[in-house]
């Protein structure tokens, strides 16, 4: 049975690049990185921080849903004209037949974090206010939108680590094929919290300067923050999802297979979906964390399957590790990619690593890229390729 | 939609393993609240499960049992894990490492935090490297997850573990969840054919409905834990009858299933 395209007929990105999809297009056309000496935290890194976001007032009826997590949603929600578009497709659709799937990793942990510091000295009680089911349960960011947006359809959260919001590709392409839904609300949040900063420094996978993809001095992540939406739809002329595929790595909790056999599993899954060959693949965007591990299963996984035809860049150079949102966002970059013919560069990649092998593109060149493959895994062994590209009807 | 249950598993006080929960679940029996015992799933080496918690421990014991009464191999399976909650006991270890002096995050807690650390550890116990997705939907999560397990079978033919589980909040956040109970279950489930037993016709309606309905300490347990949703479900599959439930599913929508 042929895939069918869905079509993004709105989307919209926040993250270190600036609110919107021009900021984005306009910083990968020129090269600026939103890149910065951390000051989330006292960790010597560089972070993707998004400017303004503790300031984004969330609507009085949703007050219970205010935290970091929820308030960049809101930022991104209100960008791109996106809830407007939303409200169009309402309109066509009814709100109950529009499907919300929305990935996140760490949720509003950050509400969590700061009630522990509220505790009282020796109290196990944290603030009476802090509402820990509008913040930071897993759920909150589909119910957060889904009352932002007035939507009555079916609607969930995918959890799994950095694959999260690819995944929701796939979830809303099936709801879609199954009758459940006519159209869907795609996208990821993630934002800034001590949980990620900590927890990948006690891994030892941050980097103390802005991350490297593919370098051979690459050491580790920049935890990065970002949101992104988008509006899937049938029958519509535009760049649309072609294919996705979805694997396990089984081998291990927090390294990737060595040989990339999950990653490989994830891409020739998509490919086959989407009824397309490896030489029909312009550009790949890479999961490109910059850990030394990572990028040597992903190096390794792609030359298995493309050998050294097809180019590839990271944009975790740009936007840092965005974590929970690195699907939509880099979903969103490989869409502008096609719109606007360019290759974006894996930023800070100055001397590649002679044991990897794929063609890296080192400085953002004007190219008519129709195909795009995006690449996305995660802790657990959670991996997702997705294959965007123009359709018309 | 028509996808067909293949085996289950049970995992609750009282209704600890399937075969064993089946009387209480078909009313011959009244529910009685008899502690769990300790956790020791086999699918994880020891040294391994030692540095587990109790959702993972929970997610993989209710597992094991549905793998009992199942025909295929475990890497054959593709996988949904559907949770409320997460690890909230991860949550509150790290939430408290964050707050002393140089904020002492245990490496193993943090890739445990992950919602899909309990598919991580049954894909490396499974060697399993078919679909695997994790999620959550509130009070809803159970009926989220078998959309999401029955959408995969169907559409991707293939045979799905869907395993919707939570765990109890520790007690600096207990209350302030959807848990008050441990109640998980799994079912095994694969495209229908034209002469399996236990058939679900799903279809998607809009419309709010009540719950379907419970005995008094069924429906008590269904309210402490959203997996719990699962007992009209497993009640029939348990009685071997036959008939339609309608679940709601968020505000206004309803999930009918007709059991054949």
């Amino acid at each position: 049975m042929k895939f069918e395209p869905l079509t993004l007929t709105a989307y919209t990105t926040v993250s270190a690049l600036g609110q919107g999809r021009a900021a984005m297009r306009d910083a990968l056309l020129h090269e600026r990185s939103g890149l910065r000496a951390c000051d989330y935290t006292d960790l010597a890194t560089w972070a993707g921080r998004v400017a303004g976001v503790e300031d984004v007032s969330l609507p009085q009826a949703l007050q219970t849903y205010s935290c970091r997590n929820n308030q960049l949603a809101a930022l991104a929600l209100e960008t791109d004209g996106y809830a407007q578009a939303v409200a169009a497709a309402q309109a066509r659709y009814s709100a109950a037949r529009i499907g919300l799937f929305l990935g996140t990793s760490t949720s509003g942990i950050g509400a969590t974090e700061q009630a522990y510091f509220d505790r009282e000295q020796n109290s196990n009680e944290l603030p009476a206010d802090f509402n820990y089911l509008g913040t930071h349960n897993v759920y909150s960011l589909a119910d957060f939108t889904r009352a932002y947006l007035g939507l009555n359809g079916p609607a969930k959260v995918i959890s799994t680590a950095c694959s999260s919001s690819a995944k929701v590709f796939a979830t809303a392409s099936r709801y879609i094929r199954a009758g459940w839904c006519d159209a869907a609300v795609v996208g990821g949040v993630d934002s800034l919290c001590l949980t990620t900063m900590y927890g990948f420094a006690s891994l030892e996978l941050i980097s103390s300067q802005p991350c490297r993809p593919w370098d051979i001095q690459r050491d580790g992540i920049n935890v990065g923050e970002a949101a992104g939406f988008a509006l899937l739809e049938r029958n519509k002329d535009g760049v649309a999802l072609l294919g996705y595929g979805e694997s396990a790595d089984a081998y291990h909790m927090s390294t990737p297979h060595p040989e990339g056999e999950g990653a490989l599993l994830a891409m020739q899954k998509a490919l086959s979906l989407a009824q397309l060959n490896t030489e029909q693949i312009d550009y790949i965007n890479l999961h490109g964390t910059a850990t030394p591990a990572n990028d040597r299963s992903e190096d390794r996984a792609v030359m298995r399957l493309f050998d050294n035809k097809v180019a590839g860049s990271s944009i975790k150079g740009w936007t840092g590790h965005t974590l929970g949102a690195a699907g939509i966002t880099e979903a969103i970059a490989s869409i502008i990619a096609i719109e606007e013919g360019f290759l974006p560069a894996s930023l800070n990649t100055q001397q590649i690593d002679p044991q990897l092998n794929m063609s890296i593109v080192q400085k953002t060149t004007a190219y008519p890229v129709q195909t795009v493959m995006s690449n996305s895994f995660g802790f657990g062994g959670s991996n997702c390729s997705l294959i965007f590209g123009r359709t018309s009807w | 939609m028509r996808v067909s249950v293949e085996s289950v598993g049970l995992v609750a006080p009282g209704l600890n393993g399937w075969q064993a929960a089946m009387h209480v679940l078909r009313g011959d029996a009244l529910l009685e609240h008899i502690a769990l015992p300790a956790f020791k799933p086999e699918l994880l080496p020891v040294n391994e499960r030692r540095r587990t918690t109790s959702l993972i421990k929970l997610a993989l014991m209710v597992i094991e049992d549905a793998l009992a009464q199942s025909h295929y191999q475990m890497n054959e399976l593709a996988t949904v894990f559907a949770s409320s909650e997460g690890d909230v006991e991860i949550v509150d270890r790290i939430c408290t490492a964050l707050t002393l002096p140089d904020h002492p995050v245990s490496p193993t807690h943090f890739h445990n935090s992950v919602h899909n650390a309990p598919a991580g550890y049954w894909a490396i116990a499974a060697g399993a490297r078919h679909f695997s997705t994790s999620l959550a939907a509130g009070t809803d999560t159970f009926i989220a997850g078998l959309l999401e397990a029955a959408s995969v079978s169907s559409l991707e033919q293939m045979p799905v573990l869907f395993v919707a589980y939570d765990y109890p909040l520790p007690p600096a956040l207990a209350g302030r969840g959807y848990v008050d109970a441990v109640f998980a279950t799994a079912m095994i489930i694969k495209p229908a054919n034209s002469n399996d037993m236990n058939v679900f016709s799903l279809s998607l309606k809009s419309g709010t409905v009540e719950p379907p309905y419970l005995v008094a300490q069924l429906a008590e347990l269904r309210k402490q834990n959203p997996a719990a949703a699962a007992l009209p479900l497993l009640c029939v599959l348990a009685g071997k009858t036959t008939g339609t439930l309608a679940f709601p599913y968020h505000a206004g929508l309803s999930l009918h299933i007709e059991v054949e």
